[in-house]
């Protein structure tokens, strides 16, 4: 049997080495799962917030689906929970949600596509680290001050342009939401930008592509996935917004794709429901939760297709 | 530092004196560089490099690590411009028409010359879309004119035959040594003047390092082409000329065989007799 050479033989003791006494042993395996239980809980709080906010939606909405069919619900074009002849198409609020939501994401992506180009492909290191946390502060603004602006300074300067837009309308709302997402669209598609390979831009310009061309043809196909991520994620943002809407676009439900009338979306039915005084068992009362599951499913929806676009494009390179 | 002069008969050094009318350059000569001197920043990369480019023939540039090869390289397509505080002088002057790169416009020189980089880098596109890149930017549109084109450098990079049948498929589903043949092809389609090689098989396992081996000798007499690599045996085996570089200096260039087997410099012995590097 070969012998290993003298110099790779297992050193002897230096010193007095270190030996585990049991107590030592039994206190280290103490507090290793005292402190796996703490993290275990603090991960398991969010899990038990999201299913119990699923557990209230479901079952308080429960009683209103017993007296509202489905069907009902989903094709009438009324909403009027509070009158004598109620009726609750939910259509109502979800055609507003979805037209304010599609004009927010027509301004924001262009405009968070051209920002992000601009700082990923264009701007200088020092611009760059400049812009992104201004565009990140957007962020901080509190949306009410986004309504407020909305009502009071950006639907007047719309209607100078259009004559007959209304005072509470979907266009206004829509466009502001459209630039206070840009912190997740730009921002978001910037880093994905960032995080393709500088190898791929070069063989771009070994081909002899311009620096347009690198960012039209390489780099955003290569980002594709993540780009796509940011939108949807900044559209869920945008249909689970309140206050812009519930301020700038009127609490009126409205069946209409029209952007230049008012209409109440879905959180700005709730949050209207919420501010009044309805009986606790009303089905006026159990409609709010209606309504939330109806933008649950939807954000949820968003987040799900985020989430696989956002996995997938990590493995891409 | 001295320079070893040609005995190839298709190759003539030029000296400054006694320059051969232009038509007897392209004969020989596809590019040559002129006290080429090259700064990141402060940090000078190369220093007064003087170099021949044989025409449609095969140089390496060797040397240990840092020692500006991979520099050298990247001068000839204007990389370094993309980057802030790049400075070059001297010159690197393409033959037939004796123009110095240094001046052009970048873009333009990107579009003479192709580059293969080390690690695969092809586009999230199609495999025919991959080898079509630089035709299109060159304004080949016509339909069969491209497709042949396609073919002709899928043939030399030899992939044709493993990919032929799918051509509209994903470059990320082939393995990496085909990837680096699909990028061979990809700088190979639009004829580039000079082929720039960066290391191209230092991320392959041999047998795909084999194949792309094979495929620089196959194109040696159709394509002009430089090889940074830091393999010895490789630039010995797919190379006619080799320089060796040190510092940032060109210490020896001669043909490859005399290179390998009659060192002049002592630093030349050394590097290929393996005492260092």
């Amino acid at each position: 049997m070969p012998t290993l050479p003298s110099s790779l033989s297992p050193a002897g003791p230096a010193g007095s080495p270190f030996r585990a006494s049991k107590s030592f042993l039994r206190r280290r395996a103490l507090w290793g799962s005292f402190a796996g239980g703490c993290l275990l809980i603090a991960a398991a709080s969010s899990v038990f917030v999201t299913l119990g906010i699923v557990y209230v939606l479901v079952t308080e909405s429960m009683g209103f689906f017993a007296q509202i069919s489905l069907l009902d619900f989903l094709t009438d074009t009324q909403w009027t929970p509070v009158f004598e002849n109620a009726h609750f198409g939910v259509m109502t609020l979800v055609s507003a949600t979805v037209t304010v939501a599609g004009i927010a994401l027509a301004v924001s992506i262009p405009a968070g596509l051209a920002l992000a180009i601009y700082l990923s492909e264009y701007a200088r290191r020092e611009v760059r680290e400049t812009v992104k946390p201004c565009l990140e502060l957007l962020e901080g603004v509190p949306t009410v001050v986004y309504g407020y602006f909305t009502l009071l300074f950006f639907t007047p300067l719309l209607q100078t342009f259009i004559p007959g837009l209304e005072g509470f309308n979907m266009l206004g709302p829509g466009m502001v939401m459209g630039i206070m997402i840009l912190p997740y669209t730009a921002s978001v598609s910037e880093d994905a930008m960032r995080a393709v390979p500088s190898g791929l831009r070069e063989a771009g310009y070994a081909l002899g592509y311009s620096r347009f061309r690198v960012a039209m043809r390489v780099v955003v196909p290569a980002a594709f996935s993540g780009i796509t991520a940011a939108f949807i994620l900044g559209m869920s943002r945008a249909v689970g917004e309140t206050m812009v809407v519930a301020i700038a676009a009127g609490q009126n439900p409205n069946f209409s794709f029209n952007p230049t009338e008012g209409a109440a979306t879905i959180t700005a039915y709730i949050v209207q429901m919420a501010m009044g005084d309805l009986p606790h068992d009303s089905i006026a009362y159990q409609s709010v939760f209606a309504a939330g599951i109806v933008l649950f499913v939807i954000t949820l929806t968003f987040n799900l297709i985020g989430f696989f676009l956002r996995r997938r494009f990590k493995e891409v390179y | 530092m001295t320079q070893k002069i040609f005995h190839d008969q298709h190759v003539t050094q030029l000296s400054p004196k006694t320059e051969p009318p232009p038509h007897a350059q392209r004969e020989s000569l596809a590019a040559e560089i002129r006290k080429l001197s090259f700064w990141y920043g402060e940090t000078q990369a190369l220093k007064e490099i003087t170099l021949s480019i044989a025409y449609r023939k095969v140089t390496a540039l060797i040397g240990p690590s840092g020692c500006g090869k991979s520099t050298l390289l990247r001068s000839f397509n204007r990389m370094h411009d993309l980057y802030a505080g790049n400075r070059y002088s001297g010159e690197i002057c393409l033959f037939p028409e004796n123009h110095n790169l240094i001046e052009l416009d970048p873009f333009m020189v990107r579009l003479r010359i192709g580059m293969v980089f080390q690690k695969p880098n092809p586009f999230p596109k199609s495999i025919f879309e991959n080898v079509a890149a630089g035709l299109r930017i060159q304004g080949v549109q016509n339909k069969k004119l491209l497709s042949d084109r396609v073919e002709q450098a899928l043939r030399d990079a030899a992939l044709w035959e493993e990919v032929k049948d799918r051509l509209s498929q994903s470059a990320y589903g082939l393995s990496g040594g085909q990837q680096q043949r699909l990028c061979i092809a990809r700088a190979l389609a639009p004829q580039p003047e000079i082929l720039l090689l960066d290391e191209p098989t230092s991320a392959l396992d041999p047998i795909a390092t084999a194949k792309v081996e094979d495929l620089i000798t196959d194109i040696r007499n159709r394509f002009t082409v430089i090889i940074v690599t830091h393999n010895m045996q490789q630039a010995a085996r797919i190379s006619d000329f080799t320089a060796y570089m040190h510092l940032g200096k060109l210490i020896e260039f001669a043909p490859t065989g005399e290179l390998f087997t009659t060192p002049q410099e002592t630093l030349t012995r050394d590097y290929i007799t393996g005492r260092f590097g």
